[in-house]
Order: C-alpha cells, then structure tokens, then sequence
C-alpha cells in the first residue's frame, strides 16, 4: 500500500464518521438542546456575577465592562461547545466493560474513531447553537468588533482547542487501564482546568501569580486563548504566536497520547467484548 | 408506610457499607467542589466587597446551603428518579407497580446514596463558619424559618423531579435531563435576585432553585418576610397535588413491557 492510498482511506474514514455524526446527532435535536441548555446557565452565571460587580465598581473590572463580558462569556459557548470531547467517563466504562477489545481488532486506532465522531457533532453542536447564540447577545448586548483577521485565527484556534483537549483527555481517561477508582482524579482535574483555563472568569481577572503558574499548562490555549483571540485586542503576530503554542501542544499531547497507549495497551485484559 | 421508607433506607445503607473505600472517594469530590466554590468566591472578593447587597459571610452561607441541598438531591432524589426513569424506558416498572404499596411512595424511596452525604457534611461546616462570620443576629425565629423553608426546598425540588421524570411516560429519551438539572442547579450558588428579571422567574417557578437555596438563605440572614414563608408554604402545597396529578396521569399512560 503506498502513502497517498492509505492517508486517503484515513480521509475516507474520517468523512464517514463525520456523517454518521451529523446524521445521528440531527436524530436527537431535542436532547442535544436539553444538553445545549444545561451547558448555557453556567457562562451565563459568571456573566451575571462579573457584570454586577463591573457595575458597582463604576463602570469596569479589571478593564472588562458589562458589554465586554457579554462578548467574552457568549463567545465562551461556542468555545466550550467546541472542546466536549469524549469524556474520561467513556475510557472508564470502555474499559471497565472490556468493550474496548471489539475497537482493538480494528486496524486503526480507536482515538481516530472518537477525534472523527466528536469533528462530526460540532457541525450539528454549532448549527444549534447559533439561536442561543442570537438569544443570549439580544439580551447582554456585547461589545464585539473583531478584525477579518481576528476570525481567521478563531477559527483555527478552536479546532486547535478541540484536538488539544481530546489528547488531554484521552490521556486522563487511560488512568483507566490502572485503577479504576478514577472519579475523584477526574473531578480533580476539571476544577484545576475550571480555575486555570479561562473558564470561571477572563485570565486577566486572576492574581499575577495564578497568570505565571497558568502559562506552563495547556489549559489556556483550549479555553481563554480562543475566546481573546476573538474578543481581545490581539495583534497578528500575537495571534499567530498563540496559534503555534496550540500547534507545540498539540504534538506533545500527540506524542504522550501514542506513549502512554504503548504502555496502557500491555495492562489490558477483557473476557468477550 | 414511614416503616417501609426505613426498611428501604436501611437496605440502603447496608449496601453502601459494602464499598467503604467509596466514601474517601467521595469526600475527595466534595472537597474538590468545595475548593472551586471558594476560589469563585475568593475572586468575587477580591474586586469587590459585596455583591448585590449580599456581604462574603452571606454568599458563604448561601454557598453552604446550595452543597448541602445538592448533597441531599444526589444522595436520595436524583438516584430515586434515575432508576425510575430507567424503568419506565425498560418497561420494568411492573416490577414496582404490582407490590401492594402506594407506587408513588415506592419508586421515591428504593435508593439510597450514603456516601454523598459527604456533600450535606461539608455543607453544614460551610454553613457553620458562615453563620460564626455573619455579624447579624440568627435568634429563635431566623433558626426555625431556616429549617421549615430548608425541608419545604427540599419537598419543591422532589416534585419538580417527579413531575419531570413522569414526563417519560410520554417521551422516553429523558437522560439529558439529569445534565439540564445540574446545569440549572448550578446557578443557585448565588442568590437569585442578582439575574436578570426572565431568569430570576425561571429559576424560581420553572426550576425551584429560588426556594431550595435562596429562601433558606434569606430566612437566615433576616431577609425572610413571614408573608414569603406563608407564600412558600403555598406553593408547596400546590406542588405536591400537582406532581401527584402528572404521576397519576403517567401511569395511566403507562403500558408494561410484559416484564
């Protein structure tokens, strides 16, 4: 089989699970926009909190208005819609259940699977979301004026915060093939993401500090980065510099991905499946 | 009828004494949710020095109201409701329906979460500190209007469930309620009156987050008027006959899977 064939047949691949998202996805509108709504109160807490405080502190908050919030927390929806990736949760049970042996007779990996699968529902996932999208900014008013080459770089950063997320997650969830006891490193994990990524508030909010320690982990670049790139005021050469952070962390969670699997592979054992 | 709850009660517990190493799995979360609570709240702070009127002993009050009620919904409600939910999907409910006791009653009490009582403990010591920070006065009558709005938050947010979970009678792909619960659920943590007015309303009718949280709260910090405790009282009333009536009219759609 020479190169080209078998990257085209991994294309081939990607494309048809990509569809069989779409069209699955589209199957359960109605539980998607559940999902959709649970997922909206949360920016939309901070966003309440944060405008309040702006407001009685005459006007701004660590250089964010009311307006600049709304553009920050509404921008924050798409953004968290893109990195739902499939959950450590799903490695537990896959494992747990031996189900992953039906995944590993295939001749591809079974991370190729999951990156095409979730690529699919972001089609539908952003489709859907541009009425609450629409909803929420008739409502908070945002201050948006992004530049064409701001929405350039936004776009890349969120499918750079997709691939990026799904590594990290993907490596959390193969603690798995360890212990099974793994809710409490998980919930561990989401809080220190919570607080370090962009999520809970704007970077620029949190103590000097918290800023340094932040820098040396991939949580930003899956989460703040994306937002600013749309919302802040970001030159090019800043833009394209935060995109290559993306791309380093993307390789080294490539690389840890295909490292751990190596060893992970050897510690499992399933009757059936 | 209250024998039969603490027979099942009782089952439960004894379960859940069967994975001791649970709990420590458990308090580890709680901490964990307990510590990003307090970073929020550390932030909010830290530019301001009180948020909507509310000063930092009273948020950390709410705060601990918000985890022990959650703690109560994860450990007793939400498990009740998920296996019903399951059943009605499986047609298994026959199970439960044929036993010759009130099925309403039934399917509310067969499960019992104890470890996720670790969230209730560490709610009341939130609650403890707070009410030792809180420079206001919390007499007699604050303690007594705090309990009764506390159990009538608690009996709200059981019928809502109920009536949501009925609604799998009619529409059987319910799971993502779970996730639209938690997701609203989560916007307790600060008193309602902060959000906008079309929030506000549906955080306080549409999902009694208002009652469940912020009433108990504002009876604790004097904020409580007895005509909004009688008000509540009402509703509580109207909730009950109301969940009761959508469970009847679902069982009535319900039609067995020949189990």
């Amino acid at each position: 089989m020479n190169q080209s064939g078998s990257l085209l047949r991994m294309l081939d691949f990607y494309w048809t699970n990509m569809k069989m998202a779409i069209m699955l996805e589209f199957q359960y509108r109605v539980a998607n926009y559940f999902y959709m709504i649970g997922m909206v109160v949360e920016p939309v807490i901070y966003l309440v909190v944060w405008s309040t405080i702006a407001r009685a502190q005459g006007g701004s908050v660590g250089g964010y208005t009311p307006g600049a919030f709304a553009a920050y927390y509404i921008v924050w929806t798409l953004v968290r819609n893109m990195n739902i990736v499939l959950t450590p949760y799903a490695w537990e049970g896959r494992i747990r259940q031996g189900r992953l042996s039906m995944e590993l007779v295939r001749p591809i990996h079974p991370l190729h699977s999951d990156v095409a699968f979730f690529a699919g529902w972001k089609v539908v996932a952003i489709i859907l979301w541009l009425p609450f999208a629409l909803y929420l900014s008739l409502i908070f008013k945002p201050e948006l004026h992004p530049t064409w080459y701001q929405i350039v770089a936004f776009f890349f950063s969120i499918w750079g915060a997709f691939l990026i997320r799904t590594m990290l997650l993907s490596l959390l969830g193969m603690i798995t093939f360890w212990t099974t006891r793994v809710g409490a490193i998980f919930e561990l994990f989401f809080a220190i993401e919570l607080v370090i990524s962009g999520r809970l508030v704007p970077m620029s909010l949190m103590p000097e500090w918290v800023q340094r320690v932040a820098a040396f982990f991939p949580f930003q670049w899956t989460f703040g980065f994306p937002i600013e790139a749309l919302v802040g005021q970001m030159s090019p050469s800043e833009l394209l510099r935060g995109l290559g952070m993306q791309a380093l962390w993307i390789v080294l969670g490539l690389v840890s991905v295909n490292l751990l699997w190596k060893f992970a592979i050897r510690q499992f054992s399933a009757v059936g499946g | 009828m209250l024998y039969l709850a603490l027979n099942y009660l009782r089952i439960g517990i004894l379960n859940e004494f069967q994975y001791r190493v649970n709990f420590f799995v458990q308090m580890g979360q709680s901490l964990v949710s307990l510590a990003t609570g307090l970073i929020g709240l550390w932030l909010v702070f830290s530019h301001t020095s009180e948020l909507n009127g509310w000063t930092r002993p009273e948020l950390l009050a709410v705060m601990g109201i918000h985890i022990l009620m959650g703690g109560l919904i994860q450990a007793y409600i939400q498990p009740n409701m998920g296996r019903l939910m399951e059943e009605i999907q499986m047609g298994t409910l026959d199970y439960a329906l044929t036993k010759p006791a009130d099925a309403q009653l039934l399917v509310s009490i067969r499960e019992f979460r104890l470890w996720q009582l670790t969230d209730v403990l560490v709610g009341v010591i939130v609650l403890l500190v707070a009410v030792y920070q809180y420079h206001g006065v919390v007499g007699i009558w604050q303690s007594l209007a705090f309990i009764a709005a506390l159990i009538m938050g608690a009996v709200l947010v059981y019928c809502f469930w109920l009536i949501l979970t009925s609604t799998a009678f009619w529409i059987v792909r319910v799971d993502e309620m779970v996730n639209l619960f938690q997701g609203i659920y989560a916007a307790g943590r600060y008193p309602v009156g902060i959000y906008p007015r079309w929030l506000r309303t549906g955080l306080t009718f549409l999902v009694p987050v208002a009652f469940a949280v912020t009433v108990p709260a504002s009876a604790l910090t004097s904020r409580l008027t007895p005509l909004t405790l009688l008000g509540t009282l009402a509703l509580t009333v109207f909730f009950i006959i109301l969940a009761r009536f959508i469970w009847r009219l679902g069982l009535h759609n319900y039609s067995g899977a020949s189990a």
